[in-house]
């Protein structure tokens, strides 16, 4: 009993060094995957379709769009919470792959990394500069409360965070509809369909 | 008369982004962090409506045809431009106690002007001046602690505050050499025309440097309005703190939210 113990204890060990994997790693890692789609030959709606595959895998949906809904995500029931999930996550890869396939093969290097605490990484990286733009910095959010699986949380480029944009975005529908969630769970659904 | 019009309004501006800025118990409250009220939501979203057809049907298509000069003259209006800017922000350097910058940008200013053809030739950059950056006098105002009062929408001009309009009067009062020069400087070369044509051209190289990223932002979001605000808004508090990466404070030290999210 007491080996069975000693090696679940080592294999847990083993486990966590072989699968935790350091924020800047995996959003250059991330980030040459995206740019491999970008710079390859096919439609725009080919490119989104992989875009939305990639930022479902690296991003925390669920916990972005928490965020993006503010102190108004206190008022929800299961259910609401349930099916604005649902329409957010359509919404978002929706609106981040769109956001990216405007890019032609973007060249992003990572340069450095500060850990915040225990849960957050911020990542910092340059978009190269090409003939009609300078150069753009971008620092990526990175929750790293599994180090083994760690999940982008935001992006803030030259320092404007969108996720703050979209947080903004998402109260300014719900006040000026006093407050009514299914305003905004209507707007999600239509930007959705089309 | 103009300019006692003028130092009336900026006054009142100034008084009501005080108040606007604080809680109303202290009027000139330092503010650890800007909060910034849409007090005329609907005007501003009347006048950017605005805006926005002025810019379809005008500056965006004039925006285009810019792009399509020569690559050289681009560079050399935006170079002048920007060299132009740095009688605004060597005064706001010293106002906001930055001698050393101060310095360095009346240096720029010299080289540029001269050895850079009018600041057509950014010769400064080249021979390894520290990058520039623009202060005016919204910034100067933010960092001596003034709230920015209420989001405004100007004509034309864009998304401001009452803070950062306030601050922009300061530019005709004598705040700004360029237009002392050119409006009251009672010289051949100069005129108000040149003045407008510069702050014209100005204006439609920002445009030009930001079609397809403004183009992109209206097509991805669900109210474009909120969306500029909200970018204003960082964009300001990052310029006020100096801050070219975000207000790390701000983006990267407030986990309140996010921590709440994480325990739920």
């Amino acid at each position: 009993m007491k080996k069975i113990l000693i090696f679940l204890f080592l294999f847990s060990l083993s486990n966590n060094y072989v699968h935790a994997i350091e924020p800047d790693v995996f959003v250059q890692s991330t980030v040459n995957r995206a740019s491999q789609i970008l710079s390859k030959n096919m439609t725009k709606e080919e490119k989104i379709t992989e875009l939305k595959s990639i930022a479902n895998e690296t991003v925390d949906i669920v916990g972005v769009g928490f965020y993006s809904l503010g102190q108004a995500r206190k008022n929800l029931d299961e259910n609401q919470k349930k099916q604005y999930l649902k329409l957010f996550k359509n919404y978002f890869l929706k609106s981040f792959s769109s956001r990216l396939a405007e890019y032609t093969n973007p060249e992003i290097d990572v340069i450095g990394k500060e850990k915040i605490n225990e849960n957050y990484t911020i990542v910092n990286s340059v978009l190269a500069a090409t003939s009609n733009r300078p150069e753009v910095k971008i620092d990526w959010r990175i929750y790293t409360k599994n180090p083994g699986n760690p999940l982008i949380r935001d992006l803030i480029i030259e320092g404007l965070s969108l996720a703050r944009t979209q947080k903004e975005e998402f109260s300014s529908i719900l006040n000026s509809n006093n407050g009514d969630i299914k305003v905004l769970f209507k707007t999600l659904e239509k930007f959705s369909n089309s | 008369m103009k300019k006692l019009i003028l130092i009336t309004i900026s006054i009142f501006l100034l008084a009501f982004s005080a108040n606007a800025g604080s809680n109303g118990e202290l009027v000139l409250e330092k503010k650890k962090q800007e909060e910034i009220k849409d007090c005329f939501e609907k005007l501003n979203r009347a006048t950017f409506s605005f805006n926005q057809g002025l810019d379809k049907a005008v500056i965006k298509p004039v925006a285009k045809s810019y792009r399509k000069l020569p690559a050289p003259i681009q560079r050399g209006t935006s170079n002048a431009i920007r060299n132009l800017s740095s009688l605004i922000t060597i005064p706001n350097n010293i106002l906001q106690g930055d001698i050393k910058t101060a310095f360095i940008n009346t240096a720029r200013l010299a080289v540029n002007t001269t050895v850079g053809l009018l600041g057509t030739i950014d010769m400064a950059n080249k021979m390894g001046f520290p990058k520039y950056v623009k202060e005016d006098y919204g910034q100067t105002l933010g960092v001596w602690g003034f709230g920015p009062g209420c989001y405004l929408v100007l004509p034309v001009l864009g998304p401001s505050t009452i803070r950062d309009t306030a601050g922009s009067f300061v530019n005709v009062f004598g705040g700004d050499p360029w237009y002392n020069a050119s409006v009251h400087g009672n010289n051949e070369f100069l005129s108000e025309k040149i003045y407008l044509t510069s702050k014209a051209l100005s204006g439609m190289d920002f445009r030009a440097d930001n079609i397809e990223s403004l183009d992109n932002l209206e097509k991805n979001s669900l109210d474009f309005y909120a969306s500029i605000k909200s970018l204003y808004t960082q964009d300001r508090q990052n310029k006020i703190k100096n801050n070219q990466r975000g207000n790390i404070e701000v983006l990267y030290k407030n986990e309140e939210d996010w921590e709440e999210i994480d325990s739920q």
